[in-house]
């Protein structure tokens, strides 16, 4: 195949993926809105705390060793609780939603599916890592994205975040498509090397993992600000407050180091290719503005007397922060970073 | 009625220094210096730097006669040398080991000491959990030590019955490793400030660089480097080599850059010479400085005569690329008696002029030409250092078409000869040759920069993922059996704790 033949069908790999995202997103909305409470069915739930749970099971001392044993499935359901066993005697799943959730799931997997396909044909056009410039970044970034959800959603019931995850990704790949799209070409010198598989590839990974963080973070933020009534009450169906705060956290922890990484492999590549390992350009800039931000967000959560919502809106401006590295400091901030491919 | 002022307690001068200490060290503080420090340094993006770009910044202050000045006393073009910007993270840096100090005290007792007494009521812990157990008390007590043995627990036994057990003390160390490291990172990034030095030199080819203080165009040493102290090895510029996108028309690539490439000859000092390759990716390790390619451009090879046919000047004039198709300003300083003459203007190496004025369309050579102005006079009217690619053209008088009076330009092709007005004799263009930028960089810092930030990373996995906790087991005779009460203790969010409990009764004989 020509490279020319590559291209179109890598685009065309593309545009596929989005009309099925579009149809999943869909889905997932209507997943959530068969959710919302109707009026005869309000749910009689009543959470019990876990530890006094295992506590209660735990004193009965006949039941001995198959306490420990529920205890174990009583913490894994712990983060989903709201939606895991504990609630599901209370309130049955309404058919429908189940029926649409599903659907969105198989066309969230064929949806993945087709992004990785566009992204190694375009890999494959060429000849290289593909991540050279915005419009590259852009699908390897929705594709990690898109892995991280599918693969988490695999182990745990992530059907409530689909609609979260979808809707970013087919706006990222949108913007991607049509105002980033830059035709292939060959790399210019600076970009030449190794590092750029491996800074490159870590950042993208991370802020896929931060954006769903970020996602959580402010699904969070809104249900613990809102009367869940009327329209809104598709959120009572999400987990609990504090089971969202620490998947926005859990997610976060994760994301962090790989920042970090991020950071410190870019400073060995700046000093191979630039002559000096930090240059205070305006793109390591932000993402010293970021590590610092996010930083933040993981002190404001260990310190006494700052409230979780403080230190979650903390995680939100950080993501504020990588959308202005790249949506602004690619095009706009002169610098050595200036790999947009668009001018 | 008498008031008497209530009487407080006087702090005196180590109170108040204690409560500033305090104040500084407390974990508020530094979240608060942690924001304002990626805050502050948001504004080093956004205006042009000095270090960066001394001309941006130059001409961004002359845009804005009102704010300029302004932000230039307020260090807004020098952020990370700035006393604000500086302050902030010396602040920061002395409230991290205000806080890694006494948690470093604290760690080490507790390695040192056994882990505390069990509780009196275990099932007040977060995670709790009673099995009966076919054993003796004793036995019993030493199965639940063993299955806690398995799991890396510490384990210490403060009377007969109980067991207390605590691990993941990796958790405090790698927060602390963290913290240590970044210490270690300022160090580094200030011992390279301190001993390092960058100079910056362009080689035409064919032309001999050797490492000695006056061959460099600029160099600027760190405050504690003694610049007399080089290593003469020298580096000859054999061949410079440069290809550009001409294939993809697709927008912002045509043009661009694909590769560099400086075959060079290297000779250490005392040594024999080899050849070696200078990429933009793969720089020259000399032993003293590092040789990078970090730019290259044209120099336009120029003949100037005078009446008579008499050469006065002859030489290759690099001209500096402003634009990434390599429109190149530069200037030709010829000293001759009865007034200097000065050419400035540009080098198109695809050259046209049409109503964008001069430019060039492609940055590879395929059709080069100078576009000049002349002015004679007095090139160098005062001692102030000025730049080898512009003209100071304070003490001359440009020179004017003897027809149409209007200021003389030149446009020039390679092998192209024009005359100069009033019989000032001519100005030949011979040819091009390339140069290549190198930058020849020290900085004795990096290591321990890099490792800092390697043990920074690795501290910072381990504070992440490794849970600190703490187990207590009770055992208490049950005819001839024993009720084994295990009550354990996460820090921070830990969901695994009651998992945690159950794998370690699962290691325990059962009941049947």
């Amino acid at each position: 195949m020509t490279d020319q033949t590559l291209a179109t069908y890598s685009n065309l790999s593309i545009y596929s993926a989005m009309a099925v995202l579009t149809l999943a997103m869909i889905l997932y909305a209507v997943h959530l809105a068969r959710l919302m409470p109707s009026k005869e069915r309000e749910p009689k739930r009543e959470l019990v705390p876990v530890g006094a749970e295992v506590g209660a099971v735990g004193t009965d001392a006949g039941v001995g060793i198959a306490a420990g044993d529920s205890a174990s499935t009583l913490t894994g359901g712990a983060i989903d609780c709201g939606w895991g066993n504990l609630v599901e005697e209370a309130w049955v799943e309404p058919a429908g939603a189940r029926k649409a959730a599903g659907m969105a799931w198989m066309l969230t997997l064929l949806g993945t599916a087709l992004v990785v396909l566009g992204v190694a044909l375009r890999a494959a056009e060429v000849h290289r890592w593909p991540l050279g410039n915005m419009y590259e970044f852009a699908i390897v970034g929705s594709m990690f994205a898109l892995l991280v959800y599918c693969g988490w959603a695999l182990r745990r019931d992530l059907r409530w975040l689909g609609l979260f995850v979808v809707t970013p990704v087919l706006l990222t790949l949108g913007l991607a498509i049509t105002v980033w799209y830059t035709d292939a070409a060959e790399l210019m010198p600076s970009l030449k090397s190794v590092w750029l598989a491996i800074h490159v590839t870590v950042a993208t990974l991370s802020v896929a993992l931060f954006g769903i963080g970020a996602s959580i973070a402010l699904i969070y933020l809104i249900k613990d600000r809102v009367p869940l009534t009327g329209k809104l009450g598709f959120l009572r169906r999400l987990p609990e407050g504090p089971a969202l705060e620490k998947l926005a956290y859990g997610l976060h922890i994760v994301a962090f180091p790989l920042w970090t990484f991020t950071l410190i492999a870019g400073a060995i590549w700046a000093r191979q290719a630039w002559g000096a390992y930090w240059n205070w350009d305006p793109k390591e800039v932000w993402t010293f503005v970021i590590w610092a931000v996010y930083a933040a967000y993981l002190h404001a959560r260990a310190t006494t007397g700052v409230s979780r919502r403080a230190a979650t809106w903390i995680a939100v401006a950080g993501f504020a922060c990588i959308i202005i590295n790249y949506a602004v400091v690619n095009m706009w901030f002169v610098g050595q970073h200036s790999y947009s491919g668009i001018s | 009625m008498t008031y008497s002022a209530p009487t407080q307690p006087q702090l005196g001068v180590v109170g108040w220094l204690r409560w500033m200490w305090r104040q500084l060290t407390s974990m508020r503080t530094a979240l608060f210096l942690l924001l304002l420090l990626a805050l502050g340094a948001v504004p080093g993006s956004t205006f042009p730097q000095r270090s960066l770009d001394s001309a941006r910044t130059a001409q961004w202050i002359a845009d804005h006669p009102t704010a300029g000045p302004w932000l230039d006393r307020l260090g807004f073009f020098e952020v990370y040398a700035s006393p604000w910007f500086s302050a902030i993270y010396l602040l920061l840096f002395i409230s991290l080991i205000g806080c890694v100090l006494p948690r470093t005290k604290i760690l080490w007792h507790q390695v040192r000491s056994a882990p505390p007494k069990a509780p009196g009521r275990l099932e007040r812990l977060s995670a709790h959990t009673t099995a009966e157990v076919d054993l003796p008390p004793e036995q019993a007590l030493a199965e639940a030590r063993s299955a806690l043995r398995a799991k890396r627990y510490r384990v210490h036994a403060h009377d007969e019955s109980t067991l207390s057990a605590e691990k993941g003390y990796l958790r405090e160390a790698g927060n602390l490793v963290f913290h240590v490291a970044l210490i270690g990172v300022i160090i580094g990034v200030a011992s390279g400030y301190l001993f390092g030095w960058r100079g910056d030199v362009i080689v035409p080819v064919g032309q001999t660089f050797a490492n000695t203080l006056i061959r460099y165009d600029t160099f600027s040493p760190g405050p504690w480097v003694d610049p007399t102290a080089l290593t003469p090895y020298t580096v000859r510029l054999d061949s410079m080599d440069v290809t550009f996108e001409s294939e993809v028309q697709g927008r912002g690539q045509f043009g661009m850059p694909r590769d560099f490439t400086a075959t060079t000859t290297f000779t250490p000092d005392g040594g024999t010479p080899r050849t070696e390759i200078v990429k933009v990716n793969g720089p020259l390790e000399t032993g003293n400085g590092t040789v990078f390619l970090l730019g290259n451009g044209y120099s336009a090879k120029v003949t100037v005569r005078d009446a008579d046919g008499t050469v006065v000047y002859r030489d290759s004039t690099p001209f500096l690329p402003m634009d990434n198709f390599y429109k190149s300003s530069g200037a030709i300083k010829v000293l001759r008696a009865g007034g200097d003459l000065g050419f400035s203007g540009f080098f198109l190496p695809t050259g046209t002029i049409d109503e964008q004025g001069p430019r060039s369309l492609f940055p590879d050579l395929l059709d080069p030409g100078l576009v000049l102005t002349a002015y004679e006079g007095e090139l160098y009217p005062n001692a102030n250092p000025q730049s080898v690619y512009s003209l100071d053209t304070s003490g001359m008088k440009q020179l004017v078409d003897d027809k149409t009076k209007e200021p003389l330009r030149l446009w020039l092709k390679v092998g192209d000869t024009a005359q100069l007005p009033g019989g000032r004799g001519s100005i030949t263009f011979d040819g091009v040759e390339r140069f290549a930028g190198f930058s020849i960089r020290t900085d004795p810092g990096k290591s321990l920069t890099l490792v800092s930030s390697l043990l920074a990373l690795a501290g910072l996995v381990a504070s992440l993922v490794i849970r600190r906790r703490r187990v207590f087991v009770r055992v208490t005779a049950d005819e001839g059996r024993s009720l084994v009460s295990v009550g354990g203790l996460g820090k921070g969010d830990d969901d695994g704790i009651a998992d945690e409990i159950a794998q370690i009764l699962a290691r325990l004989p059962r009941t049947p």
